[in-house]
């Protein structure tokens, strides 16, 4: 699960870290009043969407006057921010967050993840801030730090000491920015976080050490011992389908293409739309109704897909181990007696009873066309999108 | 013996008298696993199914001697569970919920260290479907009748991909000495590599089918490992070819997030290791075929 930038700064800063003052705005006097509240001469308008790289699409807005906050903040809320990682439809702007300008000396990276090889949680550093870690991994590989946590005892001193005297700053600076790190990966690891990116982290000319930009993503599968973070959730970031499936306990993802499927099993579910891809489709979606495939997620994932207008075939595969193909034929009619199919819909069944299966989706009244192999059920999809 | 498993195997239940428990000790009984009985913290003296309840794995591994143990635990005490079994001395702990956090991962895996090479116990899973050595014994929650008895390992991620190449072996009348479930998550008890290294050394297998996805660098890893270390041929697939980089493809580790991630990079690196490639899902089951009567496809 993702949050906000000034969820993300308002954690943080209960962890030690410097964050420089702000507050959030829901309409343009409301942000006028903040920038006011807050003083000094220059203010950031900051749009609060679950993206990075909102600077280069217009969502980040130096001001000089709180006017120029509230007509900042007038263009900006309501608005679609299209960034490169969200995608061609964007993600609406609900709120701002207006902050005080900061005078920066120097930009740093900060990135805390967990690397799967090591299955520790890896600390990464450099002094190229402002620039995606990929980009810096690509230009600048040579000024990166990366550090190994052992997670059973916790960050040391001595290793937030080393990466801050990488980071090649001033003397005086190092032990605050030691304890900075160190509150970062303390929240890392005390919230079940999956990755927390400082980026900027900024040393003012002040000499303040100031994380400028913050992301933080969660472990979904620790939600439930983490209250305090799965209320942050901002629904409104994200596919309005994907919602709706999370929240009946199905795992989909919308996808760009126009064949819709329904399968059980994650790798069964890629596997398909991989077959799709290589007879020459596209799929809609990836949707895993769970490896049971019991007939209430069978309804709610014929539901969910009539839902999406790009859908112009519908693939239906599913492999029934203990439950039995004639069991999962019985929900996909009891499905589709509820719900109004109105493109081809292919169906493949493969394992336990699939010739009883098979008979009873033919000796029933729906419409469909039969496939047994998952070549062939992709192959006949593709073909009929062309009807 | 085959790889984790056999006929023999004592097997407990951890989480025995709930739903799930009941329902699948009862489906590898009747498949023949030797289900010795089972852990239910306060249930401890009880008979179910005919067989003993206790209430601490230790007591359960003194009077039985069971040397294996499957979780049927809700996500949240799935850690502690397994780290019960490991303390009583279990040797084989198949983890089939679906939902552990990756930090408690983390912690299995840590506290297990304490114990030698020969003390530690091996850890399958979590979100996986099980192991099972066909025609011997299940520990798992698959469909035991659609693998054949025969002579090529699988390791897979995902279940119902692993049946579907189980069956597509079974249709060319190819057998299966034993199939792993790594499952799904980005931390896992053991990787490819840790059971490609058992079937390399099992008498009663001759090829290994690995059934990898996107997301994670076990896969590649095992490739490099099969290079260096292996006699028998490795067949893989990758799924998720179509999958966009930065999103969770129903399984939690199936996510790309660095090079060498995704389904096409995965590929290129196995080949180059050696791995003999199925191009696509639907021909696992023939490019095994193939590399058993030494061709590549």
């Amino acid at each position: 699960m993702d949050i906000h930038e000034y969820q993300a700064k308002k954690i943080l800063s209960g962890f030690g870290v410097t964050i420089p003052r702000g507050g959030i705005a829901y309409s343009p006097e409301n942000a006028e009043n903040k920038a006011r509240e807050l003083g000094g001469s220059k203010w950031v308008v900051k749009a609060q969407v679950h993206s990075g790289a909102r600077g280069k699409a217009g969502g980040i807005v130096l001001c000089n006057s709180p006017l120029e906050v509230a007509q900042a903040t007038d263009k900006l809320l309501g608005k679609k921010l299209v960034t490169n990682q969200t995608g061609p439809s964007g993600k609406i702007i609900n709120r701002v967050y207006i902050e005080e300008a900061t005078d920066i000396k120097k930009e740093l990276y900060l990135g805390l993840v967990f690397d799967r090889s090591s299955e520790s949680i890896m600390v990464v550093a450099s002094t190229e801030g402002g620039m995606s870690v990929e980009e810096i991994s690509k230009e600048k590989p040579e000024t990166i730090i990366r550090s190994k946590i052992e997670v059973a005892v916790g960050m040391q001193q001595f290793q937030a000491r080393e990466i801050a005297f990488g980071l090649g700053i001033d003397p005086k600076l190092i032990s605050r920015m030691a304890d900075t790190i160190i509150g970062c990966y303390r929240a890392f690891s005390e919230l079940d976080a999956t990755m927390v990116e400082v980026n900027p982290m900024v040393i003012s000319n002040q000499g303040q050490i100031l994380a400028l930009d913050c992301k933080m993503s969660f472990d979904n599968n620790a939600l439930f011992r983490r209250s305090q973070v799965s209320e942050l959730r901002d629904k409104t970031q994200e596919n309005p389908n994907e919602v709706y499936a999370s929240d009946r306990g199905l795992n989909y993802v919308s996808l760009d293409g126009n064949i819709g499927n329904i399968i059980n099993g994650a790798g069964l579910a890629m596997a398909s739309m991989d077959m799709i891809k290589l007879a020459g489709g596209e799929p809609a979606n990836f949707l895993d109704v769970g490896g049971g495939a019991t007939p209430e997620k069978i309804v709610k994932a014929f539901k969910l897909i009539s839902m999406d207008e790009k859908v112009k075939v519908i693939l239906v595969n599913i492999f029934a181990g203990i439950n039995r193909c004639d069991w999962v034929a019985e929900g996909i009619v009891q499905a589709l007696e509820k719900i109004d199919v109105k493109v081809p819909l292919v169906i493949r069944l493969a394992g336990t009873n699939v010739e009883k299966g098979n008979k009873i989706l033919k000796d029933s009244k729906i419409n469909y066309i039969e496939a047994n192999t998952l070549e062939d059920a992709a192959n006949k999809a593709v073909k009929a999108l062309g009807k | 013996m085959t790889v984790l498993i056999d006929k023999n195997t004592k097997i407990l239940i951890q989480g025995f008298t709930g739903k799930m428990g009941s329902f699948h000790a009862e489906e590898m009984i009747k498949y023949g696993s030797n289900v010795v009985g089972g852990v239910t913290p306060g249930k401890g003296g009880l008979k179910h199914l005919n067989l003993p309840v206790f209430n601490t794995v230790k007591e359960a591994v003194n009077q039985t001697g069971a040397s294996a143990s499957i979780l049927f635990v809700p996500p949240a005490f799935a850690a502690d569970s397994a780290m019960e079994a490991a303390d009583a001395g279990i040797k084989t702990c198949v983890a089939i919920v679906d939902g552990i956090p990756s930090h408690d991962m983390i912690k299995i895996k840590r506290y297990m260290r304490r114990y030698s090479r020969i003390d530690k116990m091996t850890l399958i899973g979590p979100n996986c479907a099980g192991v099972i050595s066909p025609g011997k014994a299940m520990l798992g929650i698959m469909p035991g009748h659609i693998y054949k008895e025969g002579r090529v390992g699988i390791i897979g991620r995902s279940g119902t991909l692993g049946y579907e190449a189980a069956q597509q072996l079974k249709n060319l009348n190819i057998g299966v000495s034993t199939s792993v479930g790594i499952g799904g998550d980005p931390i896992n008890g053991s990787s490819f590599k840790d059971i490609l290294e058992k079937f390399e050394k099992d008498e009663e297998t001759d090829a290994v089918l690995m059934i990898g996805e996107i997301g994670g660098p076990q896969e590649v890893a095992a490739g490099k490992f099969a290079k260096e270390n292996m006699k028998k041929p490795v067949i893989a697939y990758i799924a998720g070819l179509t999958a966009p980089k930065g999103r969770v493809m129903g399984h939690a580790g199936a996510i790309v997030s660095a090079y060498g991630e995704s389904a096409v990079e995965k590929v290129e690196l196995l080949k180059e290791c050696g791995v003999t490639i199925s191009k696509n899902p639907s021909v696992m089951g023939e490019t095994v075929k193939a590399a058993l009567n030494g061709k590549t496809t």
